[in-house]
């Protein structure tokens, strides 16, 4: 999921850096101090959810899992994901210095959509219909994370069609882990601590 | 599936990775935060293979420089590799131009072999000077570093929470990744695998939360109120002074060969 450097285009580096920043300084303002460890405990689980691999016939798949961090945590969700993506990057050589604006935009804006998108739906009074928009969450987040991918492949040149397309049908696999181990994670949270997504709050506002 | 497939080969070991004393340890990092940045600016922006290759070249002096183990660096580049192998392997066949050679029919065109050489030797120079300049730091000095960056105290705050927890958090994963196998739990394609570590991810984000209440409970309770204090006072020294004197003049020769 993550791009190299030297592979896109300026000007969707530039886009990519600005809408980081924005993205952060929104995310920034709505984390309090109070807030801060837990954002930095979903930072730490995106990080050790890439290595956790699952087979899925003959190779693996990696979690990514930004949808359960946008459900969780919303616009902080950009501050998580790009410190997530900074410490990778440095220490272990994933993607680059200069697209990390693009990679953090591809991976916690789908994470933010989510957050609007399923919030309600996790909310709801039964499990079922809980775990559905779950899964919807965990499966939709990788969809337009993708997408994105694909997008600022495209833009950055023709000759990356075939390659943004393959990115597409590689992660299809994903989607579908990603939404069922969303599903289940989001169940599970729901009973033992609600707040955590949240789901208290929401009940109250409705 | 074998035990050595569930890592990828690049676990977080936190501070504790093994890392001998180099040259590059004495500059102060600041100027390595700086440094890199301003040379993946050079690298990225520059379309001149000349630069490019003495840029790769820099690259790897620089990790020499650092003393940077090995294995652990080809493997971390290699893992680099594996997520632009498509794009590189696609590219010559995608772009059109000049047929060099074909395969199966499809032709290679030069310009496209020539795109995707130029993105192998951008993404192995900012890799290498990166894992060389500030992959040699600890996370925590990054942290205060960053902060006498200007960083905002926020996100650089955060960034020193998730370094702490990624040690608590790893730890924890695998906790329960054995306490799972000691009761016959094998990762398989099924719904099962995936429920079960849905499960796992659950909890552990309780686990970690519910630590991470009652280290805030306890740093409150001795009067936290959001500011960390910076012992770590940096100033520039005469190694700083004499890598800044070789690195600038070579960063404004790379970018005035551009031009050439």
């Amino acid at each position: 999921m993550h791009i190299v450097d030297g592979a896109l285009a300026v000007p969707v580096l530039a886009v990519g850096a600005a809408l980081t920043v924005a993205g952060v300084a929104i995310g920034l303002k709505k984390m309090d101090y109070d807030h801060l460890p837990q954002v930095g405990v979903l930072s730490a689980v995106f990080f050790i959810a890439s290595y956790i691999h699952l087979p899925i016939g003959f190779s693996s798949v990696h979690l990514i899992l930004n949808g359960l961090i946008g459900l969780a945590l919303g616009w902080a969700a950009f501050p998580a994901l790009l410190v997530a993506l900074f410490l990778q990057a440095v220490f272990f050589g994933f993607g680059g210095f200069l697209v990390l604006g693009v990679n953090t935009v591809n991976i916690a804006l789908p994470a933010v959509m989510v957050y609007y998108l399923c919030g309600m739906g996790i909310s709801s009074s039964s499990p079922k219909v809980a775990a559905i928009w779950g899964a919807i969450g965990g499966a939709g987040s990788i969809v337009i994370t993708t997408v994105l991918v694909a997008f600022s492949l495209m833009l950055s040149g023709e000759a990356f069609l075939l390659a943004a397309k393959i990115t597409f049908v590689a992660h299809i696999p994903v989607m579908i882990v990603e939404g069922f181990v969303t599903a289940a994670a989001v169940l599970l949270i729901r009973k033992v601590k609600p707040e955590f997504l949240n789901i208290k709050e929401r009940c109250d506002a409705v | 599936m074998p035990q050595f497939l569930e890592h990828s080969g690049t676990s977080w070991k936190g501070q504790k990775v093994k890392h001998d004393l180099s040259v590059i340890d004495k500059l102060d990092p600041r100027l390595r935060v700086i440094m890199v940045t301003l040379f993946a600016f050079v690298t990225v922006l520059s379309e001149n293979f000349f630069v490019l290759g003495v840029g790769v070249l820099v690259g790897l002096l620089l990790a020499l420089l650092a003393q940077l183990n090995l294995k652990r660096t080809l493997r971390r580049v290699i893992a680099m590799d594996m997520f632009m192998i498509f794009l590189v392997i696609l590219l010559p066949f995608t772009t059109p131009g000049e047929a060099l050679f074909t395969v199966a029919g499809v032709s290679a065109s030069k310009a496209g072999l020539l795109h995707a050489l130029m993105i192998l030797l951008k993404a192995h120079a900012v890799v290498l000077s990166l894992l060389a300049l500030v992959g040699t730091l600890s996370a925590t000095t990054l942290g205060h570093a960053l902060a006498h960056l200007r960083v905002p105290d926020k996100l650089v705050h955060l960034l020193l929470f998730t370094v702490r927890y990624l040690d608590v958090i790893g730890q924890e994963y695998k906790r329960m990744r054995r306490a799972m196998q000691a009761r016959a739990f094998v990762l398989r394609t099924d719904m099962h695998t995936w429920r079960s570590i849905g499960y796992l991810i659950g909890m552990l984000l309780v686990h970690s939360v519910e630590r991470s209440e009652r280290i805030m409970d306890a740093m409150k309770c001795r009067g936290y109120k959001g500011r960390f204090y910076l012992f770590d006072d940096m100033a520039l020294g005469a190694d700083d002074y004499r890598f800044m004197a070789l690195f600038i003049p070579l960063l404004c020769i790379l970018v005035g060969l551009n031009f050439l």
